[in-house]
């Protein structure tokens, strides 16, 4: 860590400033790696259109709305494509920080040859979140653009999803960035993906309200991230907005900070010996 | 490549069973050392889907529009569109990353070849292991739709074979393709652009009713649309008897090519 410890003096703004500063050489190698397969992150815009329009088209016409705790009703189309945006941000953050950076980590041993020049761990994490957010916000707009289109914004704190998606692919970035570093091998992917980000996908309110559980099981649903990012995504594009949605905030930006010291450590655990 | 000029190359497919046994072999002392981990996953990944979008969904189709599936319900519908759609992804997985891992990353064929197997012999081991991978994870999935009361009638388990069909049908049309390639960009986009709106759009989740007629008519034309309608009639007890022959053939005929084509591919790729 000598390119933290040489900054010492300088003010904890300044030093992480310095930090991301840096960490955009990383991004700059990730952009020259994709140059050629800009392809693959581009054919990833299309997979949530097509689950919009299936997911919407399809169930959407057979169970039309969707009562809401609070009385109102909404499209199904409506309710499902918020929830839709926000697991974008988290795949498209997840995949990135587990898949590409256990590779990096174990087979290509990038990150060894990124420690001989002045960057250090703290570089390494930034710069493959930034990268992540690049590749979630442009998932994201693409969303945005469609709902848009389909007239699925329903209030103009819309405007606020764009950087709250941003948030919500963050605080998945760090999360995955801080679980990487656990696995092991390749059959080690089914332990984040099969118990954690599936699990989440499918019982965290996205495709239908978690109020019909039994109290203890809704807690702990509640509980997870991806619930908190659908609820505050989804009060925005819907403008039913109220105290739970500062709360999600406040969750997510908890999580964020939680993990992205959990994935600092870590990764200085295995990089540096 | 003295193995591939060798006179078994130009054995028949029948000759090239025994052979491919060893092929088979192999990849089970690999698989050996995670099986109840893929069985697991096998049994969890269903039970999950089938308990969300089944129940959850399903529960909000009671609400609003509660006779759109008739007696077997949301879940009902559902349950085979899922067994179809995953034996769909387990075929694509196991005919892209780890064919191409054999063919150029750990060149495990290289070695494979200059015994005395050859390259038909890989395409018939490897499909063999691929169908009882979809069978075995089939299996699971059947009784998962039992635990959830879908699958009522004894000719459910016949639904297994036609998964095995079916799986193995983009199998060997993904070995072709695999086989072609040379680094994996390619599977993204056949991810991407054919097995998820494939997953979405071959009337697993919904009735392809819900769609406009253009995309009902491509959708009629897609292996797993006849797939899922073979395994939904087959489990639900209600198979069209007139339809099924041509769900059928058009599987059989779907596999058929897709084993010339494989066979070619792989044999012009490890001949180079």
């Amino acid at each position: 860590m000598a390119s933290l410890a040489g900054v010492t003096t300088r003010s904890g703004l300044g030093r992480a400033w310095e930090v991301v500063w840096r960490a955009r050489r990383l991004v700059e190698r990730n952009v020259m790696v994709y140059r050629h397969q800009w392809i693959v992150i581009l054919s990833g815009v299309a997979e949530p259109i097509f689950y919009l329009v299936g997911i919407g088209m399809g169930l959407g016409g057979l169970v039309r709305t969707v009562p809401l705790p609070d009385g109102h009703t909404i499209s199904y189309t409506a309710y499902v494509a918020p929830a839709l945006l926000a697991t974008a941000a988290m795949n498209g953050a997840v995949f990135e920080t587990i898949f590409n950076v256990f590779f990096k980590l174990n087979f290509r041993k990038t990150y060894d040859g990124i420690l001989a020049t002045p960057m250090g761990i703290g570089e390494i994490a930034v710069g493959e979140m930034l990268w992540a957010l690049m590749r979630a916000s442009l998932y994201a707009v693409t969303m945005l653009l469609l709902m848009a289109v389909l007239g699925l914004i329903l209030s103009p704190w819309a405007v606020l999803t764009l950087p709250v998606t941003l948030l919500v692919a963050a605080a998945f970035s760090a999360a995955g960035l801080a679980g990487t570093a656990f696995l092991r091998t390749v059959q080690d992917f089914d332990i984040p993906m099969g118990l954690i980000v599936m699990p989440m996908f499918l019982f965290s309110g996205s495709f239908f309200p978690t109020t019909g559980f039994p109290p203890p099981i809704q807690i702990f649903l509640q509980a997870t991230p991806l619930f908190h990012s659908i609820s505050l995504i989804r009060g925005l594009t819907t403008g039913l907005l109220g105290l739970e949605q500062l709360w999600d905030f406040a969750y997510l930006v908890g999580f964020f900070a939680l993990m992205m010291v959990i994935a600092m450590r870590r990764m200085e655990r295995k990089l540096i010996k | 490549m003295s193995a591939a000029t060798a006179p078994p190359a130009q054995a028949s497919f029948s000759d090239s069973l025994r052979p491919a046994t060893h092929l088979f072999h192999r990849n089970w002392l690999v698989y050996k050392r995670i099986w109840y981990r893929s069985l697991f996953f096998g049994f969890l990944q269903p039970f999950m889907f089938l308990a969300a979008m089944g129940l959850g969904v399903g529960a909000l189709l009671a609400h609003s529009n509660p006779n759109a599936f008739g007696p077997v319900g949301y879940i009902g519908f559902l349950g085979p569109g899922l067994l179809g759609s995953t034996v769909m992804q387990t075929a694509s997985f196991e005919s892209t990353y780890p064919i191409m891992n054999k063919i150029m990353w750990g060149r495990n064929y290289e070695a494979i070849l200059a015994s005395p197997l050859s390259t038909r012999n890989v395409v018939i081991g490897e499909l063999a292991w691929i169908g009882f991978r979809i069978a075995s994870i089939s299996t699971i999935f059947l009784g998962v739709l039992a635990i959830f009361g879908i699958a009522r009638s004894p000719l459910a388990l016949l639904a297994i074979p036609v998964a095995a069909l079916t799986g193995l049908g983009f199998s060997s049309w993904l070995i072709a393709f695999a086989a072609t390639q040379t680094n994996d960009i390619g599977f993204s986009w056949v991810y991407r652009l054919v097995i998820n709106p494939l997953f979405l759009f071959s009337g697993t989740f919904f009735p392809l009713t819900q769609m406009p007629q253009p995309i009902q008519v491509i959708a009629w034309l897609t292996p797993l649309f006849h797939g899922v309608e073979l395994m939904r009639g087959l489990i639900l007890g209600s198979l069209d008897l007139g339809a099924a022959p041509w769900h059928l053939a058009y599987l059989l005929s779907f596999f058929t090519i897709g084993l010339i084509l494989a066979d070619r591919s792989l044999a012009r790729r490890l001949a180079s």
